[in-house]
């Protein structure tokens, strides 16, 4: 192997620090690589407006791996692809501020879009099936990554491609540069992706349910291989998923979104053991208990609404058992919980501070990290 | 990653390559087993369509039997004695039976159509009636006018429509869009011999900057080499014979390109608004590729699968256009060539004509299958 280890040191001035600190929850010093103020995208659709994104706040801190749940609809692929810019027609970013590395992307042209996108920030999808062009090998995917961005020859891209197929753990990486992507399965098209997406070592890497169409143990080896890239090149993941166990396992912070708004952030370990909004408790809630499987499945009444169905007052309301009178008239403000931990819900904007969630009804102890 | 390619070379990269081995073989076991497939995949591929073209061809072979069965038969089968077709009323019988036996045509029909073939496979077309000469060494000029008409015109179709039909599905709804459709929508409904006509009465009649009629100049023909006069003046070295002969291919190859052109047109549009919304295309924006790269590098190798079908139906039809083309240009293809064989009932000429559009057609059609093996490797080698 010509440049192994070398990978790892690449932007290692970072990476001490920040791996460091993100081992021990913390990063609280580091300024955000990335964050994302009142976002909001909008479809423009024949049935009207859809807001899919309705208000997004978060950030992300360099060699994080933060974590984005909820709900099938909740808005977290149109957030992720917004933070893209790749957000098209009848979709439109119409507010809100995207900051990467200090510089404000909300409206930076296509040009210097193009710059970022595969370099410094990167994304891998959940279809690792149809993410690959079927007519392109391996190999002519993963150079045009590389020299998209990088002054490099054909020769010299090929051989840093197979380093990277390598890395990814995938064997006989000469072979497979040469092979069409129906040629490979599931799990080893998603570690292609992976390896695609980090070829130019970005500061961030967007994961959009990278392992919700793959067997689970696959889905284990792919998130201990996401892990330990973060771990060794100090490449911040935003990780979106479904599966509250994946977050436990992977994320050192999580925000937890429902009809296009974050309604709770924080530390995994504060989300899990306290968990203060609602929603979170529901979705908590639902994860089946290993230990204790007698126990009925919990799921949260109702449906998910659509982007912009509710529009008076918090988005959960209707399905909330705790929901009271003003819920229905406005929105709920942050409310501090302590070291980085906010929801969004009156119940703990209360100045007699009756907030539930200590221990009683369906709490958080379905998950233990 | 210029700096740490450089460390590694000074050799530093070695036992760290070491380390990198062990730790990916930590990290990864399953996936392991499968890549043995994929290897004899990959070595196959090359084989499996050197195979997969073998059989393609061996395919043809009843095709071409078909064929010719066909093309014997329809001579046959017209009502009447050829002998005196060809002889004409005044023919006395002695020179009818004499003709007859010359022609083979006392034996019974089986023997006649081995003759036929083995005449065929050794290359003989039979003798024309009208001007005593070998058929084959007679229509080669002929079929060369017509293979290079219909190339230009299918060059221009495929070129103009594919490009027509991206810009189409790349600006969806914009005015470009619009505008290429409805010249799409114009230019399918338009016949051949009356779209001929205008541009005739246009470009040459009135505007009198295009040549309407034949391949070169009369005053300052075209040596004939190859017979496709593109080459040939070129293999001359006669560059402003070429741009004659060039003038002269506008207006018909536009006349038959025209149809074709819309319909690929069409075909390339709705195939590409599919593919750019699939998955990959979005990955390939994600690394930053540029638009232009996208569409044509991702986006068309996908989309050109479905139009390649349409490319290859179009050549076939292609060459019944170029017959009446090349009667309203004057152009001395193989259609004018069948058409004064018809006036003078020269048999074997009509005969062999229609068997080269046969061929013709066959081949186009080989060729489209070989080359959808090119353009999709998932093509299933069957
Ligand atoms: N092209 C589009 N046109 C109209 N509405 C859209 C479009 N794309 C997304 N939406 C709307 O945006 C909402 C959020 O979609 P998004 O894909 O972000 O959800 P998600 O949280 O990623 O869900 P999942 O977990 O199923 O992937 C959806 O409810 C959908 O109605
Ligand atoms: S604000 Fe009210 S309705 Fe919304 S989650 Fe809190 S209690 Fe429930
Ligand atoms: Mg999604």
């Amino acid at each position: 192997m010509r440049f192994g280890k070398n990978i790892f040191y690449y932007r290692s001035y970072n990476v001490a620090i920040y791996v460091g600190l993100a081992a021990k929850g913390g990063g609280l010093l580091s300024e955000p690589i990335l964050a994302v103020k009142g976002l909001k995208t909008t479809f423009y659709t024949d049935d009207g407006q859809v807001p899919a994104v309705d208000g997004v706040d978060f950030s992300v801190r360099a060699g994080e791996i933060l974590g984005i749940v909820g709900e099938s609809g909740c808005g977290k692929s149109v957030t992720s692809l917004s933070i893209m810019r790749l957000v098209s027609a009848p979709g439109k970013i119409v507010d809100g501020r995207i900051v990467f590395n200090g510089e404000d992307i909300t409206h930076a042209s296509e040009k210097r879009m193009r710059q970022i996108r595969g370099d410094e920030m990167a994304m891998i999808f959940q279809e690792p099936m149809t993410s690959l062009n079927p007519v392109l090998t391996i190999g002519q995917q993963l150079v045009e990554a590389i020299r998209i961005h990088r002054k490099t020859s054909k020769r010299e891209a090929e051989a840093q491609a197979a380093e990277w197929l390598k890395l990814v753990g995938l064997p006989r990486p000469k072979d497979l540069l040469k092979s069409y992507p129906h040629q490979l399965s599931g799990g080893m098209r998603q570690r292609v992706m992976i390896a695609m997406a980090m070829v130019c070592g970005p500061k961030v890497l967007i994961a959009d349910e990278p392992t919700t169409a793959l067997d689970v143990t696959i889905q284990k080896q792919i998130l201990n291989l996401m892990k330990k890239l973060n771990r060794e090149t100090g490449t911040a993941i935003i990780l979106i998923t479904h599966d509250l166990g994946v977050v436990a396992e992977m994320c050192d912070r999580v925000i937890v979104m429902y009809a296009g708004k974050v309604v709770e952030e924080g530390p995994v370990k504060a989300i899990f053991k306290n968990p203060a909004h609602p929603y979170t408790k529901g979705l908590l809630a639902s994860v089946p208990d290993l230990r204790n499987r007698k126990k009925r499945l919990y799921s949260i009444p109702g449906n998910v609404p659509k982007p912009g169905e509710i529009t008076n007052g918090c988005p959960f309301h209707p399905r909330c058992e705790w929901a009271m009178d003003r819920c229905r008239g406005s929105l709920p403000e942050w409310a501090a919980l302590g070291a980085g931990h906010r929801a969004r819900c009156f119940l703990h904007d209360m100045k007699d501070g009756i907030a539930p969630g200590k221990g009683e009804s369906h709490g958080g102890t379905a998950v233990n990290r | 990653m210029p700096e740490p390619l450089h460390a590694s070379k000074a050799g530093k990269g070695r036992e760290d390559g070491r380390d990198q081995k062990a730790a990916v073989g930590r990290t990864v076991t399953a996936s392991q087993t499968v890549p043995a497939i994929v290897r004899c995949k990959i070595r196959k591929r090359g084989e499996r369509m050197l195979a997969y073209s073998i059989r393609r061809m061996i395919a043809l072979i009843p095709v071409l039997i078909g064929m010719s069965l066909i093309v014997f038969g329809i001579i046959r089968a017209i009502p009447g004695d050829p002998a005196l077709a060809i002889l004409g009323q005044k023919a006395t019988p002695e020179s009818l039976e004499q003709l007859r036996r010359s022609l083979g045509l006392d034996k019974p029909w089986y023997y006649q159509y081995f003759s036929y073939v083995k005449d065929l496979l050794s290359g003989d077309l039979g003798t024309s009636i009208r001007s005593g000469a070998p058929i084959s060494r007679e229509i080669w000029p002929h079929l060369a006018a017509t293979i290079e008409l219909s190339f230009v015109a299918m060059l221009i179709a495929v070129v103009v429509g594919i490009n027509l039909g991206i810009l189409s599905a790349w600006k969806q709804n914009s005015a470009i869009d619009v505008i290429s459709m409805v010249i799409a929508l114009v230019g399918v409904s338009m016949p051949v011999f009356w779209l001929g006509l205008v541009e005739q009465w246009a470009f040459s009649i009135k505007l009198g900057w295009l040549p309407s009629i034949g391949r070169d100049d009369i005053r300052d023909p075209v040596a004939a080499i190859t017979h496709i006069y593109l080459l040939d003046t070129l293999l001359s070295g006669r560059l402003d014979q070429f741009w004659e002969v060039v003038r002269h291919l506008v207006l018909p190859s536009i006349a038959l390109a025209t149809i074709p052109m819309a319909i690929i047109a069409r075909m390339t549009r709705s195939s590409m608004l599919e593919v750019l919304r699939s998955d990959y295309i979005r990955t390939a924006r994600a690394k930053g590729q540029k638009m232009v790269w996208v569409v044509y590098k991702h986006a068309l190798k996908n989309a050109f699968i479905p139009v390649l079908t349409v490319i290859g139906l179009q050549s076939g039809l292609l060459l019944g256009g170029a017959i009446l083309t090349e009667t309203i240009f004057g152009w001395p293809g193989i259609g004018s060539y069948i058409y004064d064989a018809i006036q003078f009932r020269d048999y074997p000429v009509i005969q062999s004509g229609i068997l080269i559009i046969a061929l013709m057609f066959v081949l186009v059609n080989l060729i489209v299958d070989l080359l959808y093996a090119v353009f999709d490797p998932r093509i299933k080698y069957k």
